[in-house]
C-alpha cells in the first residue's frame, strides 16, 4: 500500500505518511477520485522541509469514514503536470501550492494567485493588477464591484462579463483579507494566543474553527476531550449554525426587497445569539471553547432558559416561512435562479451545504463524525435543484433539525469536569488532521510538529475556499441584478478564505 | 394580506425603547474593574494573549484586550467584567482601565471637533470599510440596523458610497491589501469628515499585532474621532459611541 489512512481527529507520525515519486503521487489521488463520488480532496498543501516542498494530500472516503494520505516531494520551479487538468477538486489547491511556493504546472488551466499571501513566492505580482479574464466583443461589456462592496460586508472584487442584463462569466478575486493566519499560528507560542486566531480565522464560524483547533491540539497532546466538552462544542456548533442562517434568511429577503422576512427572520436570530451571551458573554461565543477545557459549563438552568427561548422562537419561525414558502413574488425569485447542477458542484468539489443543494450528500457529521454526532445519527438535509430555492430549503430545514438536535441535547446535561487540563507538550514528528462541519460546510485544520514538538506546519481550510467557484458557475446566464441573492444565499466567507 | 398582519401582531414591539440604559443579558463582558487585591502581577500580565494587561499599577488597555475573559477567570477577586456596554470614546488613553477605576468611559466633550455636533447632530451617514475584519464587527453593525437596536431611528445611516458619507467606520486590523482600497475610500468622503475605528482588531490591532500581512500607516495620517471596543463590538456600544459623539446629551 502506498498510502496511509487516519479517521478524523488522529494523530500520526509525519513519517509514516508514504513518500512517493510524482507520477505515482498523480496517479494515486487523481485515481481516487475517478468515479467516486463518496470521495473527494479535503486538503492539499505543501510545507517548506530544508530546500525543498513536502507536498501532502488528503482524500475523505465518505463511506468508510477514512481519510487517505499521501506525500511527495517537490522543488520551488518544478514544472509538473497538473491534479487539476484530470479532475477539477484539486483546482483551488494547486494554485495556492504555486502561489506559495513557485511550483509549475504544464498544464493547469487557471494558474492565477489566490489570495496575495504576504510570504508568496513571486511578491512581484500585486493584488492589484490581478489578471482577470476578459472577452473581446463589442456587444459585451464589463462590471466592476469592489473590493470595498456597497453593504456593510467584507471585501473582494467581483468582475462581471454581461451581455446586456445576462451574465456570461464572474470572476471572483479575493485575498483582501489576508492577515496571515496561518504564520500566526507559528509566531504566538502560547496556547491561549493560538486559540485567539482560531476565533478570528471566520467571525461567524467562531465555534467551527474553535473546536477543529481545539480537536487538532488536543489529539497532538494525547488529550481525550471529556464528554461534557464535546457535549458544549456540539450543542455551540447547533446553536451556530441555527443562528447564521435565520440571519441569512432575513438576508435573502432583504435582497428580494421582502421587508417583513427581512425584519422578522433578523429579529429571530437575536435570541440565539444573546443565549449564546447568557451561556458564554459573547454573542457570536468568542471565548466559550478552549482546547482541553468546559471554560462555561452548560448548566440545567441553561437548558431550561435555553428551551424556553426556543419554544419563543419556533411559532414565529414557522409562521414566517409558512408565509415566505407560499409567496409567489418570493418563489418566482427563488425557483431555478443561480443553478449549479450536480456533475458541476462534483467536479469542482464543494462542500456543505453547497453540495448538498444539488443533492451531493457532504456532511462530516454523519460522514467523519466527531463530538457527539456518533450517537445522534445524523442525516443529511438534501436538496436536488440547485437554485437558490434549494439552498433557502436547506436553511429551513436545518433549522428546524438544529433546533430539534439541541432540544434532545438538553434533556441530559451532562456534569461539568472543572479539572485544570493536563496536557502533555504535542508530539514531536507529528501529523493532526481534524474536520468539522460547520454552518457552511466542511472545516478542516492540519498540523504537523518538528523535532521539538513545536508546530512547523499548520494548514486551515474553511469551506469557502471550495465553494466560492460554485457562486461563479451559479450566475451564469443570470441577469446580473438576481446576483445578490444568488451570492445571499451561499453567504460565503472572505476572512475564512484569505486567512 | 390578513396573514402579513398577523405576523407583524405576533412579533410585538422589538425595538430597544431607552438604547440608553436597556440591560443586556446575562453574563456580558463589558467595562472592567480591576481592585487592589495583590495578586502575582507578572503571572496576571503573561496570561495576557494581546499585551492588554499592565503591571504596577495594574491596568487593562481596552484598544488592544480581546474580551476573552481569561484574566477574570483565573483572577476572580481582581479582575471583574460588568455589564456596562458603554465603553466607547475619542479619548485613546481612556480606554486604558486603572486599578480601583469605576468611572464609566465617556466621550469627552471637550475633545470633539466643534462642526462634528453642529453638522452631524441631526443626520450622519457613515461609510464601513471591513480591512481585514473577520465579518464579527461587521455583523455587529449589520445588527445595529436590525429592528431591536434600529440605529437609523436616530439618523445615522451606512450608505453605499463614500461619496454620500459623512464619514468612515473601519473594522479589521487593516491589511496590506486593503491599505490602498481604504486609503481611497476615505479620500471620496467629503469634508469634513469622521473616522472611527470599531472593535479591538481595528483599534490596536487586536491579536493580528506583529504579524507582516497588516499595514497600518493609514491610522498614523488622520485623528480618530471615535474608538467603539469589542471583540466584537456589541450593538448597544456601536449606537451610544456614535450617538454620544454626535449629539448634545443633558450631563
Amino acid at each position: 500500500m502506498i498510502y496511509t489512512t487516519i479517521i478524523n481527529n488522529q494523530t500520526i507520525s509525519i513519517s509514516d505518511i508514504p513518500e512517493m515519486n510524482y507520477n505515482e503521487f498523480i496517479d494515486l489521488n487523481t485515481g481516487f477520485l475517478t468515479n467516486s463520488p463518496e470521495k473527494h480532496c479535503v486538503n492539499y498543501f505543501g510545507y517548506p522541509v530544508s530546500n525543498q516542498i513536502r507536498l501532502i494530500c488528503c482524500i475523505a472516503d465518505d463511506n468508510t469514514h477514512q481519510i487517505y494520505l499521501s506525500s511527495c516531494f517537490v522543488k520551488s520551479g518544478d514544472q509538473l503536470d497538473s491534479f487539476t487538468a484530470r479532475n477539477f477538486n484539486f483546482e483551488k489547491f494547486e494554485r495556492e501550492i504555486h502561489e506559495n511556493f513557485g511550483v509549475d504546472y504544464n498544464d493547469h488551466p487557471w494558474l492565477k494567485p489566490v489570495r496575495y499571501a504576504k510570504n508568496r513566492f513571486d511578491p512581484s505580482q500585486t493584488i492589484a493588477n490581478y489578471p482577470f479574464f476578459s472577452i473581446e466583443s463589442d456587444e459585451l461589456h464589463e462590471v466592476g464591484v469592489g473590493p470595498i462592496h456597497a453593504g456593510i460586508i467584507e471585501p473582494g472584487h467581483f468582475r462581471f462579463i454581461c451581455n446586456g442584463e445576462q451574465i456570461l462569466h464572474l470572476e471572483i478575486q479575493l485575498g483582501y483579507q489576508h492577515r496571515g493566519i496561518e504564520q500566526q499560528f507559528l509566531a504566538k507560542k502560547k496556547l491561549l494566543q493560538r486559540t485567539t486566531i482560531a476565533e478570528s480565522i471566520a467571525g461567524d464560524t467562531v465555534v467551527g474553527h474553535t473546536t477543529a483547533f481545539s480537536h487538532v491540539w488536543e489529539s497532538l497532546c494525547g488529550f481525550q476531550p471529556s464528554h461534557d466538552m464535546e457535549y458544549a462544542r456540539t450543542l455551540a456548533l447547533e446553536l451556530e449554525r441555527m443562528a447564521v442562517h435565520t440571519g441569512d434568511l432575513s438576508a435573502v429577503c432583504t435582497d428580494i426587497a421582502y421587508q417583513l422576512g427581512s425584519a422578522v427572520f433578523g429579529r429571530l436570530r437575536t435570541p440565539i445569539i444573546n443565549f449564546m451571551q447568557e451561556w458564554g458573554g459573547n454573542r457570536l461565543s468568542k471565548g466559550l471553547i478552549r482546547p482541553g477545557r468546559n471554560q462555561f459549563p452548560f448548566t440545567p438552568e441553561l437548558a431550561q432558559r435555553l428551551a424556553g427561548i426556543l419554544d419563543v422562537y419556533e411559532p414565529d419561525f414557522l409562521e414566517m416561512n409558512e408565509q415566505l414558502f407560499q409567496l409567489p413574488s418570493a418563489l418566482s425569485r427563488f425557483e431555478r435562479t443561480g443553478v449549479v447542477s450536480y456533475e458541476d458542484v462534483l467536479s469542482i468539489g464543494t462542500v456543505g451545504m453547497a453540495a448538498r443543494m444539488s443533492g451531493l450528500s457532504r456532511d462530516i457529521r454523519q460522514s467523519h463524525p466527531f463530538g457527539l454526532y456518533p450517537e445522534m445519527n445524523h442525516e443529511p438535509i438534501i436538496k436536488h435543484h440547485g437554485d437558490v430555492y434549494s439552498r433557502v430549503q436547506i436553511r429551513k430545514a436545518e433549522v428546524k433539525q438544529s433546533m430539534q438536535y439541541i432540544r434532545n441535547l438538553i434533556q441530559n446535561v451532562p456534569e461539568s469536569s472543572e479539572n485544570e487540563p493536563v496536557f502533555q507538550s504535542p508530539k514531536p514528528n507529528s501529523f493532526t488532521l481534524s474536520l468539522v462541519e460547520g454552518w457552511r460546510g466542511e472545516i478542516c485544520h492540519c498540523a504537523i510538529t518538528d523535532e521539538q514538538g513545536e508546530l512547523a506546519h499548520y494548514k486551515v481550510k474553511d469551506p469557502s475556499f471550495h465553494n466560492w467557484l460554485a457562486l461563479a458557475l451559479a450566475v451564469r446566464n443570470n441577469e446580473i441584478s438576481d446576483f445578490p441573492i444568488c451570492n445571499k444565499s451561499f453567504n460565503l466567507s472572505y476572512s475564512g478564505h484569505d486567512l | 394580506m390578513f396573514d402579513n398582519v398577523k405576523i407583524v401582531y405576533h412579533q410585538g414591539k422589538q425595538f430597544i425603547t431607552d438604547t440608553a440604559n436597556a440591560k443586556v443579558p446575562g453574563i456580558f463582558r463589558g467595562r472592567p474593574v480591576i481592585s487592589f487585591e495583590k495578586v502575582n502581577e507578572a503571572e496576571l500580565v503573561d496570561l495576557c494573549p494581546v499585551d492588554a494587561i499592565s503591571g504596577n499599577p495594574v491596568s487593562i488597555d481596552l484598544g488592544k484586550c480581546t474580551f476573552c475573559g481569561e484574566c477574570a477567570k483565573q483572577f476572580p477577586n481582581k479582575i471583574r467584567f460588568t455589564t456596562d456596554y458603554k465603553i466607547s470614546t475619542n479619548d485613546r488613553n481612556r480606554l486604558i482601565v486603572k486599578e480601583g477605576d469605576e468611572e464609566p468611559i465617556e466621550v469627552d466633550p471637550e475633545k470633539v471637533r466643534n462642526e462634528i455636533r453642529r453638522i452631524f447632530g441631526r443626520s450622519l451617514k457613515l461609510r464601513q470599510v471591513s480591512a481585514g475584519g473577520d465579518n464579527s464587527c461587521e455583523m455587529e453593525l449589520n445588527a445595529a440596523n436590525n429592528v431591536q437596536f434600529d440605529i437609523s431611528r436616530y439618523g445615522i445611516d451606512f450608505v453605499a458610497s463614500p461619496r454620500h458619507a459623512d464619514g468612515i467606520v473601519i473594522t479589521g486590523p487593516i491589511t496590506e491589501n486593503m491599505a490602498e482600497p481604504l486609503q481611497i475610500c476615505y479620500d471620496a468622503i467629503p469634508e469634513p469628515k469622521i473616522i472611527v475605528l470599531v472593535g479591538t482588531d481595528a483599534i490596536s490591532g487586536g491579536i493580528h499585532v506583529g504579524s507582516s500581512a497588516l499595514d497600518r500607516s493609514f491610522l498614523d495620517k488622520y485623528p480618530i474621532d471615535l474608538y467603539i471596543p469589542g471583540n466584537p463590538a456589541h450593538p448597544l456600544t456601536i449606537v451610544n459611541g456614535l450617538l454620544d459623539l454626535t449629539r448634545k446629551r443633558k450631563i
